[in-house]
């Protein structure tokens, strides 16, 4: 196979500094944040704050809140395309194929709770080609804002795409 | 206790205490399924090979998380992380002991505000720095 000269699509050259339309959340519950919180502290009880709701209703929060990496948007329906994102195993990796989070910036403003129902939307900021380990890669930088119900900004974040 | 640490009493050069993991699949598949991410690099030794980074590996977002860990549990539950950020440049596998990291190199009072500025990263067993970043926590002050 010929190396491709860019990674770059039309269609990210269309969607550059576009909003994307929104992502509502299904609202947000207890035991979603309760599995969340069992999730990535694994290995040990995760704090109380994220499951007790009686101790949580004694500090300033007033209630339980969310692990601020809690993501609200997981599981949604109806589901999206199915494809496999990345490497599939027995299956040769076309180029640019190959996906992974190369990292994000975030900044927070109000925690998430039970009963949030969280708007989000993105839009591709910018890119950038190189030769990497891999060889060509393409870098992507997008651009995620997350409100809650009463228009408060719960997040936004700069999140790094690799595709090789 | 709903704080842990007053903004006058964190020191320049200040380590946060580490939030350690050793990860395989039954930290993976867990995260996987409350943030719905069945990946097959993150799920299959063939798919970790077939891009390149020799076997399954681990979610960078896992890592995000155990830095959140850390940061959390040192400042306690009514304290706030305001900014994370980090990069992911190399992968976890299985077995990895993975550990926090987090040093504290500035401190600024800003429109009421007492802010730590924290330089952050994930190493796993070989002391490989994973993940190098930046938080910003707010302490509440003794004054």
């Amino acid at each position: 196979m010929p190396e491709a000269e860019t990674l770059v699509t039309p269609e990210m050259e269309q969607r550059q500094g576009v909003w994307g339309s929104e992502r509502v959340s299904y609202p947000v519950s207890e035991s979603d944040i309760r599995k969340w919180a069992i999730a990535v502290y694994w290995g040990e009880t995760p704090p109380r704050l994220y499951w007790d709701a009686e101790y949580a209703r004694s500090t300033r929060w007033g209630g339980i809140i969310a692990p601020q990496d809690f993501n609200p948007f997981a599981w949604a329906v109806p589901m999206g395309e199915v494809r496999p994102a990345g490497a599939v195993p027995g299956q040769q990796t076309r180029r640019g194929g190959n996906v992974m989070n190369g990292g994000q910036a975030d900044t927070y403003g109000v925690p998430m709770r039970p009963g949030d129902v969280i708007t989000g939307r993105s839009r591709l900021s910018r890119w950038e080609e190189r030769q990497g380990r891999n060889g060509l890669t393409l870098f992507t930088y997008t651009e995620t804002e997350w409100r809650n119900q009463d228009g408060e900004l719960v997040k936004t974040r700069i999140s790094t795409g690799i595709r090789y | 206790m709903a704080y842990h640490v007053y903004y006058e009493d964190v020191e320049l050069g200040q380590e946060v205490p580490a939030f350690v993991r050793e990860t395989d699949f039954m930290n993976w598949n867990r995260y996987a399924a409350v943030n719905e991410e069945f990946v097959y690099i993150h799920m299959d030794d063939e798919a970790g090979k077939a891009a390149g980074q020799g076997a399954a590996f681990g979610m960078g977002n896992l890592r995000w998380a155990y830095v959140l860990n850390a940061l959390r549990a040192w400042i306690g539950d009514e304290a706030e992380v305001r900014e994370l950020s980090l990069q992911f440049r190399a992968v976890n596998h299985k077995h990895d002991v993975l550990r926090t990291s987090a040093v504290v190199t500035e401190k600024k009072r800003e429109n009421g505000e007492n802010l730590v500025v924290l330089e952050v990263n994930v190493l796993n067993q070989k002391d490989e720095k994973t993940a190098p970043g930046r938080a910003v926590v707010a302490l509440p002050s003794r004054g």
